[in-house]
């Protein structure tokens, strides 16, 4: 299990250093620039921002520098448009407001995603299974551009319970709305895998066995179907906690929250490379990560899969 | 008796109608004694098992009488009904590379049953789990215990699997098709080993099966089953010297022999029934070789002929 894991890992670090110098060489292949404005900017001020921000330098020579400081520092420069404030700043500051409505969101999806498909599965074709397969494809189809305001029209502004917007260091009213807005979707698609696979596990000869042996049904269900049923949900489990812990763009424009998803769209409209650079590979190194442990519990649970 | 089985009838609701799998059985199997039902897929051998069981499907509705020990089992609340699974009636199933669980050690999957039932500690049920592996020929048990099912054959998965259908002395054990998915030589080692279990433990099997090669070794007595209806039953021996139905005797002749110079293989011409359109009368007569007009249209009642029980308008004396 420990060479295992070691081995993952082993395989995940060069898979990071060719993320950050990828992006890098395509923030460089992309066209537009950080300083240009309508009216255009003269020659010279040009060459001192670039002189100012080593962009006058050969490429081979600043992407050396650029991996040297991200891999050795974990420094990530400084913005081009936000000016005194470094890429670290933006993301020490926009990243523990998404890591927290982003784990609340995972949870929530969870809990009442897994309950719901566990549940549709256990009562297959009762009205219990169909109430749960129309809220998740309710929730699937609605998505969060139109959930959020929804969800604002109701309870901010008819019946006034919860804030639209702001943050205040994350109280729990301000987490709320943002937090449902984010989940619904993650909630439908785990209960719907939950549920198919849960009902595949259901009908396995194991399971009849199980029976055979007069063991109660909860015990059946949380003894013997759990386990299979829930590695389908487990591999989506991964990329989707990236995506909720990252958060949402519209979620952060729309509530307000000043997540970092709202500085990932802010930096690639205005050219910010350094900002889209330190996002991405943040992003990037989270997935390889949850990939590593999402693969590390199959282990775990699967005894087949060798290691 | 221990196991007495009276107009059993099985029935599944269905988008494309209800299917009646099983139709009015009766059968009787005393304490210790080995029954055999036979028939090709889709008589009703299985869900017969299942409905004794109480393992059908959750649209499926068994109605009639199934007593064990003189207890009425259908009906039963699913509490009650998981004090008689594997404490006095266990059941094996044909592929026994699904019907263990892949994610469960084997020795945990044994040792529920007996923490369950019996209310034994952990270590206790362990020990005892490894005793009942050894009294299956599972050598070096003990550590056997620790394994995962993948890491077994599938021959050592059956020994496995009557192991654990074993382990609170049950006086009946349901083996349906035990052998069907495993190798010839295999084969003849399980079957040996639940003739050496039913004289040990004194445990009455019901066998089900399509292979009448097995049923001729092992079985005092056997059901012939087509079309979820008794064709014929009574003692194995009485029925393979004599068999008085069309549908025995095209069974036994459809078994291919070495003691004579064969070409083809025999067989029943057409199909299995359709179970959601059975004929009215006898299920059968659309492939008997001895129908007449009534067949299909009056069932024909079971009746003693010979030391046997037959559904069949035929004369006895004609079939052959």
């Amino acid at each position: 299990m420990y060479s295992f894991i070691a081995r993952r890992i082993a395989i995940a670090i060069p898979t990071i250093l060719l993320l950050i110098v990828f992006s890098f060489l395509l923030m460089e292949a992309a066209p537009g620039s950080p300083f240009a404005t309508e009216r255009g900017v003269p020659p010279e001020v040009l060459a001192n921002l670039e002189k100012k921000y080593g962009l006058d330098r050969p490429l081979i020579e600043r992407m050396g520098i650029y991996v040297w400081n991200v891999v050795t520092q974990f420094d990530f420069g400084p913005s081009f448009k936000f000016k005194d404030r470094t890429v670290n700043d933006l993301i020490a500051q926009g990243f523990p407001v998404t890591l927290t409505y982003g784990i609340w969101s995972f949870v929530v999806a969870v809990a009442v995603g897994g309950t719901l498909g566990v549940l549709a599965a256990i009562y297959h074709n009762s009205w219990l299974d169909y109430l749960a397969v129309g809220i998740s494809i309710g929730a699937q189809v609605l998505p969060n551009f139109v959930m959020a305001p929804i969800l604002v029209l109701i309870f901010t502004l008819w019946l006034g319970w919860l804030p639209g917007g702001g943050w205040r260091g994350g109280q729990w009213e301000y987490l709320i709305l943002p937090v449902i807005a984010l989940s619904t979707s993650y909630m439908a698609s785990i209960a719907r895998i939950t549920r198919s696979s849960m009902l595949e596990v259901l009908n396995a000869g194991f399971i009849r066995t199980a029976r055979a042996k007069g063991l109660p049904m909860r015990r059946v269900i949380l003894r013997h179907a759990m386990k299979p049923a829930l590695l389908p949900v487990i591999s989506y489990l991964g990329p989707a906690f990236v995506g909720m812990i990252t958060g949402s763009v519209l979620i952060d424009v729309f509530f307000s929250t000043g997540g970092i998803g709202q500085f990932f769209v802010n930096s690639a409209l205005s050219r910010d490379y350094s900002v889209i650079m330190g996002i991405t590979i943040l992003i990037g190194t989270l997935t390889v990560t949850f990939n590593l442990v999402v693969d590390i519990l199959y282990a775990w649970i699967d005894p087949k899969i060798r290691y | 008796m221990l196991l007495e089985v009276d107009d059993l009838a099985v029935a599944f609701r269905t988008a494309d109608g209800t299917v009646n799998a099983v139709n009015g059985l009766s059968l009787r199997l005393e304490a210790g004694g080995t029954l055999a039902i036979v028939g090709e897929s889709g008589s009703g051998k299985s869900q017969t098992a299942f409905a004794i069981m109480g393992l059908l499907a959750r649209n499926g509705e068994a109605t009639g009488s199934v007593r064990l020990d003189g207890k009425e089992l259908l009906g039963l609340s699913p509490r009650e009904l998981n004090k008689v699974r594997a404490a006095q009636a266990a059941m094996i199933f044909q592929d026994p590379m699904t019907s263990l669980n892949p994610y469960l050690r084997v020795g945990d999957q044994m040792a529920e049953v007996l923490t369950l039932h019996k209310g034994m500690s952990r270590r206790e049920a362990m020990t005892e789990s490894a005793a009942m592996l050894d009294a299956v020929r599972i050598p070096d048990a003990a550590s056997r215990l620790r394994m995962y099912p993948h890491e077994f054959s599938g021959g050592m998965r059956q020994r496995i699997m009557i192991a654990m259908a074993l382990l609170c002395r049950p006086r009946l054990l349901i083996a349906d098709e035990p052998t069907t998915a495993l190798d010839v030589t295999v084969q003849a080692q399980i079957m040996e080993l639940l003739s050496e279990i039913r004289a040990e433990f004194g445990t009455a099997i019901v066998l089900i099966t399509h292979d009448l090669g097995i049923v001729a070794d092992t079985c005092e007595r056997t059901v012939v089953m087509y079309g979820g209806r008794v064709m014929e039953q009574g003692a194995t021996e009485t029925l393979f010297e004599r068999p008085s139905h069309p549908y025995t005797l095209g069974l036994l002749k459809a078994v291919p022999r070495l003691d004579i110079d064969q070409d083809e293989l025999e067989t029943i011409p057409g199909d299995p029934p359709d179970m959601s359109r059975l004929p009215k009368g006898c299920p059968f007569t659309p492939r008997c070789g001895f129908a007449m007009e009534r067949c299909g249209r009056i069932q024909p009642p079971l009746t003693e002929w010979s030391g046997r029980l037959r559904a069949c308008h035929a004369d006895p004396e004609v079939v052959r």
